[in-house]
């Protein structure tokens, strides 16, 4: 999934951020943000991370909303700030959506767009904007003001303001948080899209799980400040350190291509590259690409291979290691199935009876998956 | 015609003034407020208390001081006399001067107040959309903030056309350069020439409620839309 190291694509950070209570004449930080790191963004990079772990000063610092305490931030080889100057926001290529979508509320729908078109690096032809708005299907609702639209509405008017300007690289911050599950599930499909057919690289803030491993490409997870992981979404989710920050929510995410439709018990067959699974026909076409989610918590253990057994999928893996879960009955276990990497969370008594030690061959059974959509 | 030829005097002289004012008002105190609604600086507390000052203060006591500051003798008076503007006290000009500052607060608040509730966010996202400060001055805080400019507009107006005290102590009294309507009531109402003062207070009392009126009625229509933003 990494693209090879390129140049243009490359973030580089290496600064620090100090956040004071306001009106503090003493300057003692209370926060501070130290970040060190090249990015190769390509896709959708998810900063994940509890609330408060800096992710949208992160994020914010990049826009140059937020001061530089002291570093360098370069992006595609251009010094956004350093000892010398820092680049005003306005003249940074970038895009911006807050997580309430910040439209101009004297404007209509329309009137945004067009401030975000009239300020662009390069002007888009008309065509080019109304594929735009077509494509987040905002293009019925251009003559309302934003008072009159619903949440799910302002958000998808807010992202396509932010690619009228023509972005280098899109900023989100946390787009989804402000919304309720219904509102959720009709913007994540665009921005799956956004990530498919738009070659703009996008940073994606957020506290949510299922936000990241629905979209990200590269996940870097971020605590009290500092990176504490970072790489693509499914070697980082398999790492045996981080999944212990997750807790219940630990897994793997899986790539693979729906290949198979059973029509008799209404299955699906995904190939990946440890093999194949099955699973509930949720309506996908053949030859269509699927992310599939498979917690640890789902993945059980056996020696041989259980033919009479009500799980559909069994597959043959190695130990690769183990580690312990913040749970003190349960042990994580990171397994290989073929090239793929996943986990299993098992109870320890269990982890003794089947005496599992590294490079073991044994069998996984996978009581739940499902194609995140 | 109840009105006399002085009396339109006086009328033409209290709307002159009050424009004058007004539109001086309006770009002093516009980046005045701004920076009253942005600034983390210790100076906004002194600030601020200065800028109200003529809320509590009695108007003759404003008067006074402004009259000794413009005095041939005074600070500003020096100033004025290098200038070769001669001295303000008992002119048009020196009205003008001792209004601005007797209806600041009646400016300032307001914008103020509209500054404030725009809050910070709107200048981010025009800033991410490329808007320099300027662009997102008149585009995003100007649009944004049209309702406190008119209530601004209309208080700074309609306050200055009521002043009396600063008026009497700066300007004196003289026909067609500081006799304002409020003088020429109070002339009429020395001469017990009740009729007349009857005519030119009334006509003051219902074009104060027409111009308060309209801005209720403004007002109102803003509040009821900010209403529906947050439903």
């Amino acid at each position: 999934m990494n693209s090879p190291y390129d140049q243009k694509q490359l973030i580089e950070a290496n600064f620090s951020v100090k956040l004071s209570a306001p009106f503090d004449s003493k300057e003692v930080p209370t926060f501070e943000l130290v970040i060190d790191e090249r990015l190769a963004v390509h896709g959708i990079t998810a900063i994940f991370g509890p609330s408060g772990c800096g992710k949208t000063t992160l994020l914010r610092a990049i826009a140059g909303l937020q001061p530089i305490h002291s570093g360098v931030l370069k992006v595609k080889g251009v010094v956004w700030h350093d000892q010398v100057r820092s680049l005003p926001t306005h003249q940074r290529p970038i895009g911006f959506v807050f997580q309430e979508a910040s439209l101009f509320e004297h404007l209509t729908v329309a009137g945004n767009l067009e401030f975000a078109s009239k300020r662009a690096l390069e002007s888009f032809r008309p065509k080019q904007v109304q594929e735009i708005t077509e494509f987040l299907e905002i293009d019925q609702l251009l003559s309302k003001k934003p008072a009159r639209l619903s949440g799910g509405e302002r958000q998808r008017v807010a992202i396509a303001r932010a690619l009228l300007v023509r972005p280098q690289l899109l900023l989100m911050d946390e787009p989804l948080a402000a919304l309720d599950q219904t509102r959720k599930r009709e913007i994540l499909p665009f921005l799956k899209r956004l990530r498919s057919e738009s070659d703009v690289p996008i940073i994606y803030v957020t506290h949510a799980l299922d936000e990241v491993t629905h979209l990200a490409d590269d996940l870097l997870i971020m605590e009290k400040g500092r990176v504490e992981a970072r790489g693509s979404v499914d070697e980082v989710l398999t790492r045996l350190d981080v999944p212990r920050m997750l807790g219940e929510e630990a897994g793997a995410i899986v790539e693979g291509k729906v290949t198979k439709r059973d029509t008799q018990w209404h299955l699906l067959r995904v190939d990946f590259s440890g093999g194949h699974l099955w699973l509930r026909d949720s309506g996908e076409a053949l030859g269509q690409s699927a992310r599939i989610r498979i917690l640890a918590r789902d993945v059980s253990l056996s020696i041989a291979d259980e033919q009479a057994s009500s799980i559909l999928n069994r597959l043959p893996a190695t130990v690769i290691a183990m580690a312990d879960d913040i749970d003190q009955a349960m042990l994580l276990v990171r397994l290989a199935v073929g090239n793929t990497v996943l986990l299993a969370r098992i109870s320890r008594r269990s982890a003794s009876q089947l005496e599992l030690n590294q490079n073991q061959p044994l069998w996984i059974q996978i009581k739940s998956v499902a194609i995140l959509h | 015609m109840p009105l006399s030829a002085a009396d339109w005097s006086a009328i033409s002289l209290s709307l002159q003034l009050a424009t004058a004012t007004t539109g001086i008002l309006l770009l002093l105190g516009t980046p005045l407020a701004w920076w009253l609604a942005r600034t983390g600086s210790w100076l906004k507390g002194p600030v601020a208390a200065i800028v109200a000052l003529p809320l509590v203060l009695p108007p003759t006591v404003i008067g006074f001081y402004l009259l000794i500051a413009m005095s041939p003798s005074g600070p500003v008076g020096h100033l004025t006399e290098a200038l070769g503007l001669g001295t303000l006290p008992f002119t048009f000009r020196g009205l003008v001067v001792g209004s601005v500052c007797y209806s600041m607060p009646f400016v300032v608040q307001p914008l103020q107040n509209a500054f404030t509730v725009i809050g910070q966010r709107p200048l981010e996202m025009a800033a991410t959309l490329r808007a320099n400060t300027w662009d997102q001055f008149l585009h995003v805080v100007l649009p944004m903030a049209a309702p406190g400019f008119v209530s601004a507009s209309v208080l700074g107006f309609a306050h200055t056309l009521g002043e009396f005290g600063v008026v009497l102590m700066i300007g004196g009294n003289i026909p067609s350069q500081t006799r304002v309507v409020s003088v020429q009531i109070y002339d009429h109402v020395e001469a017990l020439d009740y009729a007349e003062a009857h005519w030119l207070a009334g006509s003051m009392i219902l074009f104060s409620f027409l111009i308060l009126l309209l801005l209720y009625l403004t007002s109102g229509k803003s509040a009821a839309d900010s209403l529906q933003l947050r439903s």
